[in-house]
Order: structure tokens, then C-alpha cells, then sequence
């Protein structure tokens, strides 16, 4: 029998948050951790989280598992079980709204500042914006993130200002868009970052690049975006 | 853009530049010093107060309190930042890292000019 420690907390009936203990029987099968939630959520009801694609494509299933960010859907319990217990709490950082449901509304504010979106104001052409090969292989391990915030809610420096630094994940983004051929908008996006927080709070510790269930490098994107600023404005 | 009027350069890359220079020109005196100190075993005051009156060392030591005191004020104002913040400790926290961070500056300030002086008394 497996032991499942999971965090609770029911704003509306519970004073604090807790710990609560579950044994749940995997038949010595190596099942992903969404499974044994799911088991779980069959036998207590009350049991909440966010899930929907099962297969590590909508990011919705993100919390903290045994003390590291990722999926439950594509995290086996050999990676994730200690000493025959599997410690699941929500991402940290950000508001709990109810057991492994947080409010990540501040995720997404982050998100929206860096304008996630392509700006080219010169005339469409007749068919589509064309890019090189080698313009569009810039594009690779960016635009792969699924927003599911494993990586910004493992960052230190995300935690002390939430409101002020971008985080990983956003910064990722960030990149892809100065990094896109097609975007036009590139130092006007480069002169809202460079403040001391927006960008320069990454102290390069890398908790990002550890956590990243899609084996993405926020690191680097962020050394990329600190390159193009010193270019610009030395 | 976040607003910042505490920071020393005022610009996240200024600082992140100035504290990498600064990093790198407090090593280059640390390595000298010991160096100096290793070669020359048997040092006299003499031999030492020479060293540091002529004036390229002074130079290299003025250079390296002004690295001391940008990095430490790049520094500080990080931690004060990260852990004395309304989210941290609550509603007072603008007052009290205000508090500390002009302090800080005062300090750092304070601090140099005592140590030029101290240099240009040698």
C-alpha cells in the first residue's frame, strides 16, 4: 500500500490548511500521479484539482510533488514516490483557493505584460509573414511553454515579488517574441524590461530549468533577453 | 516597467553591469593584496606605507571602495526588496524598507567618504 499525503484546505470549513493521509493500493503498477488522484477523488469527493488533457499538453494539472513542481499526469510514482510516500501539495507561491487549486491570477497578469501576442504594424502581405528556416529554428524551445506555472512558482524571486518580476515563464515567452522575425515591436518590448525587477530579479539559480515538465530553459531565454538589452543600450 | 527610485543606477541592467564590474575589480585587489603580501614576507611599514601612498595604488584602492560600496548597495537594496515587503510583513513594510534603505544608502555613503579620507591621509 502506497501512502498519499495530500494538502486540504476548504476555506469555507477549514481554519487552516492540513496534511491529510490516504493509503491507496497502485497493484505494484507504475501509475502516473493524476491515477492515484483520480483514485482518490472516486473514493473522497471533496478532493479538488484542476485536470483536463491528461497527457501534459494543458498545463492544468501542475503541483508540487514530493517537493518538485510538474505534471501529476505525466509524473510516474517511481519519480515521485519516497520511501513508499507520496507527498502532493499545490505549486507554491500563490493564493490556495481550495486543496491543489491555486489562484493564478497573478501568473497570468505577468503574462499579459509582456504582450504575448505579435506586433507588426507594416501592411499584411497577400498570404502569410514568411520566415527562413533558420528564423523560425529560433522559435524552438519557446514557444513549446503550456503556461502550466511549474517553473515560475519555483522561482525564489517570483515569491518575494510576484507583481514585479516577470518570472520564468513569462520571460520565456517574452523571448519568443523578440526573438520572431516577424515581430516588429522589438525595442519597445526590450525598453519595458529594463527596470530593476522585470527582468534582472533572475538571479540565474535555475529551479526553472529543473522543473519544466516540457525540458524547456527559462535560464537561458532570460540570458538572451539581458544580451539583447546590453546590445541596445551600450 | 516597475518604477524604482531607490536602486542605484536606477536601470536593472545598469546594476546588473555595475555589479558584475564591480565584482571583478574587488577580486583583481583582493588577489593583488595577497599576492603582495606573499611575495614580500617580511614587510616593514616603511615598505607598506609606500606602497599605499603612491598614487596608481591609491587609484586601485579608491577603485575598489567605490566597487565595495555599488555592490553593497545593489545588494541590500535587493535583499531589502525581496524580504521587507507588504506581502512579507505586512502593512508597515513601505515605511520600514524606506527606513532601511535610506539608511543603507546613508551608511555606504558614510563609509566611503571615511575611507577616502583615510586613503589620502596615509
Amino acid at each position: 500500500m502506497l501512502t498519499v499525503s495530500i494538502y486540504r484546505y476548504n476555506p469555507e470549513v477549514d481554519e487552516e490548511p492540513y496534511m491529510q493521509d490516504f493509503e491507496v493500493d497502485t497493484h505494484g503498477k507504475d501509475v502516473m500521479v493524476l491515477d492515484v488522484l483520480e483514485k482518490l477523488k472516486i473514493e473522497d469527493p471533496t478532493l479538488v484539482y484542476r485536470r483536463s488533457c491528461r497527457e501534459g499538453v494543458c498545463g492544468s494539472d501542475g503541483m508540487n510533488i514530493s517537493g518538485k513542481n510538474g505534471l501529476a499526469c505525466i509524473t510516474p510514482l517511481s519519480k515521485a514516490v519516497k520511501k513508499n510516500k507520496l507527498i502532493i501539495r499545490p505549486l507554491p507561491g500563490l493564493p490556495v483557493i481550495r486543496d491543489l487549486v491555486i489562484d493564478m491570477s497573478q501568473f497570468y497578469a505577468q503574462y499579459e505584460k509582456i504582450q504575448p501576442y505579435m506586433i507588426n504594424n507594416t501592411a499584411a502581405p497577400a498570404i502569410e509573414r514568411l520566415q527562413s528556416q533558420e528564423e523560425r529554428a529560433k522559435l524552438d524551445g519557446l514557444y513549446e511553454c503550456i503556461l502550466c506555472a511549474c517553473c515560475s512558482t519555483a522561482c525564489p524571486s517570483f515569491w518575494w515579488n510576484p507583481d514585479k518580476f516577470i518570472g520564468p515563464s513569462g520571460l520565456l515567452q517574452a523571448y519568443r517574441f523578440l526573438a520572431d522575425s516577424r515581430d516588429t515591436a522589438t525595442e519597445e518590448r526590450l525598453a519595458k524590461l529594463d527596470d530593476p525587477f522585470s527582468v534582472f530579479r533572475c538571479h540565474g539559480i535555475m529551479n526553472c530549468v529543473q522543473v519544466c515538465p516540457k525540458g524547456l530553459n527559462p535560464t537561458r531565454a532570460i540570458g538572451h533577453i539581458r544580451n539583447m538589452l546590453i546590445r541596445s543600450a551600450t | 516597467m516597475v518604477t524604482s527610485i531607490t536602486s542605484l543606477g536606477r536601470s536593472g541592467l545598469s546594476d546588473w553591469l555595475l555589479q558584475r564590474v564591480s565584482a571583478c575589480v574587488m577580486t583583481l585587489y583582493v588577489f593583488f593584496i595577497l599576492g603582495y603580501l606573499t611575495l614580500n614576507p617580511n614587510l616593514q611599514f616603511a615598505q607598506w606605507q609606500a606602497l599605499n601612498s603612491s598614487l596608481p595604488m591609491r587609484m586601485f584602492s579608491l577603485m575598489a571602495i567605490l566597487s565595495l560600496a555599488a555592490h553593497s548597495w545593489i545588494g541590500m537594496w535587493c535583499v531589502f526588496t525581496d524580504y521587507v515587503t507588504v506581502r512579507l510583513i505586512g502593512p508597515k513594510a513601505t515605511l520600514v524598507r524606506i527606513f532601511f534603505q535610506l539608511g543603507m544608502i546613508a551608511v555606504t555613503l558614510l563609509y566611503t567618504i571615511w575611507a577616502i579620507d583615510i586613503l589620502w591621509g596615509i
